[in-house]
């Protein structure tokens, strides 16, 4: 039996326009010891799949155990061995980084003595010396992330659920925090993880689900994934857009798959194989044929990819694929 | 993807899921739960004396309130049969812990807000010591508005004209109602979007059910219908009651209305039924809340 097991989970909420499915009949399965991450836009019920596990929020159908607990009849039970971590930093403001931490130690039920050992452990082991001492308000986003992380590891939890533990980082912050979730898989913690970028599942995970629209659409390793997707994509921009079907056809002859040409009608760009020797064909084509070129580059598949070819459509969230962009460069 | 077969369970988690609140924690989790409370309410506390503005505006407005109420309207407001400073105060002292209160409410919408509530219900604490740390923390600041606010009054003219037992019951019974009022505001809290409602609702709200009350002038002063709302007003119960317990009243009527009448009785009731009606529906809500 794997240590998290999710059936059927449904969730529905009612709104004006008639209910909402936020799950829609979720499976889920991560076998002890092991990284999973939930990979999907904004909205598609990843938060979701975490609240319920996390005993937060309870499911219009389904059921769902951790460890051989259901957490549904026995959240207290479930509480005992779980750290969390949300989306938004669950810091108390005005308490210090070892306040915060030593007082999820005495929620825990550590003892005094235990509870300020554990904090300021914790403290040193995140590198949070220097702020251990003054109120959370005054940190930085990424200090922020550190803390709330630390208090989800005050009680050695089995399982480790971390919801967008990146979001809304700089880059810096962002490596520095995966740096620390790598050190924490290491020593066995089962870790279940969501997040909109494949980077970072491909980066933590052993294995990624993707979901969209409450339910689970493909799964498999990051390599399995990429096969699915393709590897790099070649993209090249254009200085004129009249070139864009001479472009196309040079791009499909070293590519693997259909060229999609932008919005804009003057980038368009390609899956390939073996990305930089196909960067290479398709600039010496271009070039003999004389079209001009503002801008060619590789990039690795985003989430919107991912999307693109299981679902046909993209993303919508455009914060998100700005972001994909900055994080690939 | 895997389906996996439901090998392993227990016979028990195939019952039906019940939906029905956890029945109340067994005495063996008492120790729990006064820790874990204490935990709340340190964390709380300590939020205020890092807060400077919040702690000065507790101190001060009730200082504010008393000087302002009897040197300014002293003059001019007259109450048959006793001075207006005299009158006045167990008003104004009522009417500053019902406010006091409402920090309950505007404290867990926040907590909500930042998310740290989710923090919280993830751990394995008693399900009830976030409401208890956070009504706890109400009471300790409406014991130091009344200390405050007495200090203040005695300042200005005011005496306690009876014994100094019932000066005791007088705070206690201002305490008590406030702090069985806490728990209402609590459950609004938790019931709204953002913290900003509740402080404009509180004030939509406690406005008129502090002023049209015995509070700062007497009930027969008002225009009929008000002087009826006045008179069943529990503010106006609270009022009457702590007046009589300071000995304020002097030969001041009571009108002849059976809250009036029975002011002590009548508050002793009122703050039981709040937290009777409001302790369990607060601990439920608290277990299905989360935020955004």
């Amino acid at each position: 039996m794997a240590i998290i097991e999710a059936e059927r989970l449904k969730k529905t909420y009612p709104s004006k326009s008639g209910p909402v499915h936020a799950l829609d009949g979720m499976d889920l399965s991560v076998p002890q010891g092991t990284v999973k991450a939930l990979l999907g836009p904004n909205g598609a019920g990843k938060t979701t799949v975490v609240k319920i596990l996390t005993t937060l929020i309870q499911p219009t159908a389904g059921t769902a155990h951790i460890n051989g607990i259901d957490v549904l009849r026995d959240p207290k039970a479930a509480r005992r061995i779980i750290g969390v971590s949300g989306q938004y930093s669950a810091v108390d403001e005005n308490l210090t980084g070892f306040e915060n931490l030593e007082m999820v130690g005495r929620l825990y039920h550590l003892g005094a003595r235990e509870s300020k050992r554990r904090a300021q452990e914790l403290i040193d082991q995140f590198e949070l010396t220097e702020a251990g001492n003054r109120p959370v308000k005054g940190f930085s986003g990424g200090m922020r992330r550190r803390i709330d992380l630390a208090g989800a590891l005050v009680n050695h939890p089995k399982i480790l659920f971390l919801d967008e533990p990146t979001t809304g980082l700089d880059p810096r912050s962002r490596l520095s925090l995966w740096g620390i979730i790598k050190d924490l898989v290491r020593d066995g913690t089962t870790l279940l993880l969501t997040t909109q970028y494949l980077e970072e599942a491909d980066q933590l995970s052993d294995d990624i689900a993707v979901i969209d629209g409450g339910r689970t659409i493909a799964e498999g390793t990051a390599d399995q994934l990429k096969a699915q997707i393709g590897g790099h994509r070649a993209v090249v921009s254009l200085v004129d857009a009249s070139d864009a079907a001479a472009a196309r056809q040079i791009l499909g002859r070293h590519g693997d798959g259909e060229p999609v040409i932008g919005d804009d009608g003057r980038s368009i760009e390609v899956a390939v194989i073996d990305g930089p020797r196909a960067l290479q064909y398709i600039l010496s084509d271009l070039g003999e044929s004389g079209i001009d070129l503002h801008d060619a580059c590789m990039r690795r598949p985003s989430l919107d990819d991912v999307f693109l070819t299981l679902t046909g459509r993209r993303t919508e969230d455009t914060d998100e694929t700005a972001h994909q962009k900055e994080a690939a460069a | 993807m895997s389906v996996i077969a439901p090998e392993g369970r227990q016979p028990e988690n195939q019952q039906p899921r019940s939906h029905r609140p956890a029945p109340l924690e067994p005495p063996a989790d008492l120790a729990m739960w006064f820790s874990d409370g204490w935990t709340v309410t340190k964390r709380n506390l300590t939020k205020l004396k890092r807060s400077p503005d919040m702690l000065v505006f507790a101190i001060l407005q009730p200082i504010m309130f008393v000087l302002l109420f009897s040197q300014i309207y002293g003059g001019s407001i007259q109450v048959e049969g006793s001075n207006y400073t005299q009158y006045l105060m167990a008003g104004i002292f009522a009417q500053t812990v019902i406010f006091g209160s409402t920090f309950s409410g505007s404290a867990m919408a926040q907590d909500l807000k930042d998310g740290i509530i989710d923090r919280f219900r993830t751990l394995p604490m008693s399900s009830s010591a976030v409401l208890v740390g956070r009504t706890n923390s109400d009471l300790v600041l409406n014991t130091l508005s009344v200390i405050i606010m007495m200090g203040t009054g005695l300042l200005v003219g005011w005496r306690v004209n009876t014994s100094v037992g019932s000066a005791l019951a007088g705070i206690g019974l201002l305490l008590l109602f406030s702090y069985s009022f806490s728990w209402v505001m609590a459950l609004l809290g938790m019931s709204v979007k953002s913290p900003e409602v509740i402080n404009n609702a509180s004030f939509m709200i406690l406005f008129p059910f502090t002023f049209i009350s015995n509070a700062f002038v007497q009930a027969q002063n008002l225009p009929g219908p008000l002087e009826t709302f006045a008179n069943w007003n529990p503010v106006s119960a609270l009022v009457q009651a702590v007046r009589e317990l300071f000995g304020n009243t002097g030969t001041v009527p009571v009108p002849d209305a059976w809250p009036m009448q029975n002011a002590l009785l009548t508050v002793l009731i009122g703050a039981t039924l709040m937290l009777v009606v409001f302790v369990p529906l607060c601990v439920r809500k608290f277990a299905s809340i989360s935020s955004r």
